[in-house]
């Protein structure tokens, strides 16, 4: 019964989009039919608009089939395949976002025990998500490349500056969500470990990082989806040929929506499952440490 | 009592404690004279303002006094801190979620470096004394307020401290609740002997439970009254029914509409 609404949501939708891709694939059609001198009917119009080989807005199946094609027709190690370039941009998302996180985390712990850190830190981080990530990106790809960071390190240039860009867009998230956390606890509950003789040490390890753990994986949840966003990001002014990104370059380049579409479904996906697993993740955890739910 | 008054375990000297706010200074503690000797139950009553958790607060050095003197086993409170001479129970339990019962015990036993044997032994013989044995493996969320609540004096109990200060510990807890932890405190301070501070709102509570009652009013927080209990050791509930508790109820009430007559 859950899925009931979202069902009836996709349903409103796919109808939408049939009709908008009925809409705007018609002066195609129309065209097409002024130059060959024939008529269109109603019926004609409905069957060419849905099969068009570069449609304005592709229907649904012509985008389901993409997706399907890319994924199954292929070798998964095929340039061709969506399965392997979905996996080269699912590892920079990953590095980038257990780099973010990590970032996020050591600021946050900085920021909650130093005025001073907090004064001169927290300005910039926020400064930095108002810098637009397309202008920042290929100055960080240009950057990397010149620097060859990924050459001492044995990965390829392009790796690391995705891995910059999703880490500059994902330790945010993390950094905001864990200075609420680790000032989650009260007043009286610091006061208690004070009356315990503790330390600023002892005080953070076993009350500050433990209070802090649900806010981290709501922020996490938001910092994967970001690190995506900053993958693709990160392959659209590489000149990258590989990578979601890089596909919904060619997509473009070459005139096919439907491949732009179908990389981009993909895209959609994958933020999905990332999702998920940080949430299964959470879930271990939260019920390791004892919480009910 | 006066017999075991020899070294007094609290005494304050003409206690002043100023905050300082945004509205001006404010005087949380106006010339606090008492003493309080080893094995003595004194509770603190008074209506919100009239400094009687401050004054906990103060003999736990989380405030600190602008003026006079107050003295912890005749050290400062700081250095009594630092022997471990107190234990503190705050209004609410404030167990962490993410450890059991006997963890949440054990925390300030991690935190004094005892060793992981004594931890065990330790958080064994005070859930004893709470009543709690075989609730060490549950979470907080498993147990009741009033059984929470228990835990957090057992947590307080851990490390042997011989004071206990208690600020308002059963404030949150219905009626009946609250009645059977009443008895439960006095079973637990006939067996050991501590010294306990206590803070409450109740006259009830105050008169039940106390061999000393210090009444305090408000603005500025100051002693109106200080009651030695004639009432014996052991109290079972219906002592509250005889005529002695009745008066010394009386003078506790009337301490505080003193307090309040002069405002």
């Amino acid at each position: 019964m859950k899925a009931g609404p979202v069902l009836g949501v996709l349903a409103v939708i796919v109808a939408l989009w049939y009709a908008g891709a009925v809409w705007l694939n018609a002066a195609w059609t129309y065209d097409q039919a002024a130059r060959n001198g024939t008529v269109v009917t109603f019926g004609g119009l409905l069957a060419d608009t849905m099969a068009q080989e570069r449609p304005v807005l592709p229907p649904p199946h012509q985008v389901v089939a993409e997706v399907w094609k890319g994924m199954t027709a292929y070798n998964v190690t095929s340039k061709k395949s969506l399965v392997y370039h979905g996996y080269v941009t699912l590892v920079s998302t990953f590095s980038g976002f257990v780099l973010g996180t990590l970032l996020g985390i050591l600021m946050a712990v900085g920021i909650v025990q130093s005025r001073t850190l907090e004064l001169g830190m927290m300005p910039w981080a926020v400064i930095s998500q108002t810098v637009p990530v397309v202008a920042i990106a290929p100055m960080i790809v240009v950057l990397s490349n010149s620097l060859g960071f990924g050459d001492h390190l044995g990965v390829s240039n392009a790796l690391v500056s995705k891995t910059i860009i999703a880490a500059y867009l994902s330790y945010f998230p993390v950094l905001v969500g864990m200075v609420k956390g680790l000032r989650s606890p009260d007043q009286m509950q610091l006061d208690q470990l004070k009356t315990y003789n503790a330390s600023e040490v002892q005080g953070f390890f076993k009350l500050r990082l433990p209070s802090s753990v649900p806010y981290l994986f709501t922020s996490l949840k938001v910092g994967i989806a970001a690190s995506l966003v900053g993958a693709i990001v990160g392959e659209l002014p590489t000149g990258a040929i590989e990578g979601l990104g890089a596909r919904m370059l060619i997509g473009s380049q070459f005139g096919s929506p439907i491949i732009v579409w179908a990389a981009l479904f993909a895209a959609a996906a994958l933020a999905g499952v990332l999702i998920l697993l940080v949430r299964a993740l959470e879930t271990v955890v939260v019920r390791r440490m004892g919480v009910r739910g | 009592m006066k017999d075991t008054m020899a070294q007094p375990v609290i005494e304050a000297k003409g206690v002043n404690l100023v905050f300082q706010t945004g509205d001006g200074p404010v005087q949380a503690l106006k010339d606090v004279n008492l003493t309080v000797g080893k094995g003595e139950f004194v509770s603190f009553i008074g209506p919100s303002g009239c400094g009687k958790t401050t004054f906990l607060r103060a003999i736990a050095a989380l405030e600190h006094p602008t003026g006079g003197s107050l003295t912890v086993n005749g050290m400062t409170p700081e250095e009594a801190r630092k022997k471990r001479a107190y234990g503190y129970v705050f209004q609410a339990a404030g167990l962490y979620p993410w450890r059991t019962i006997a963890k949440n015990i054990s925390l300030p036993l991690e935190i004094m470096g005892f060793s992981k044997v004594e931890q065990q032994e330790r958080v064994e013989r005070v859930l004893d004394l709470v009543e709690l044995t075989g609730f060490g493996r549950k979470f907080p969320w498993q147990l009741s307020g009033g059984m929470q609540q228990r835990a957090s004096i057992a947590r307080a109990l851990a490390f042997d401290a011989d004071i206990l200060l208690m600020d308002e510990p059963f404030g949150a807890l219905d009626e009946i609740v609250r009645d059977r932890l009443n008895g439960e405190v006095l079973k637990l301070w006939n067996r050991t002997g501590k010294t306990i501070a206590f803070v409450t709102h109740s006259i009830p509570e105050a008169v039940y439970l106390s061999t000393k009652i210090v009444v305090m009013s408000p603005r500025p927080g100051r002693i109106t009254d200080i009651i030695d209990s004639p009432l014996p050791k052991e109290r079972p509930l219906d002592i509250r029914e005889s005529r002695a508790f009745i008066e010394i109820a009386h003078r506790v009430r009337e301490g505080l509409r003193a307090g309040h007559g002069d405002e």
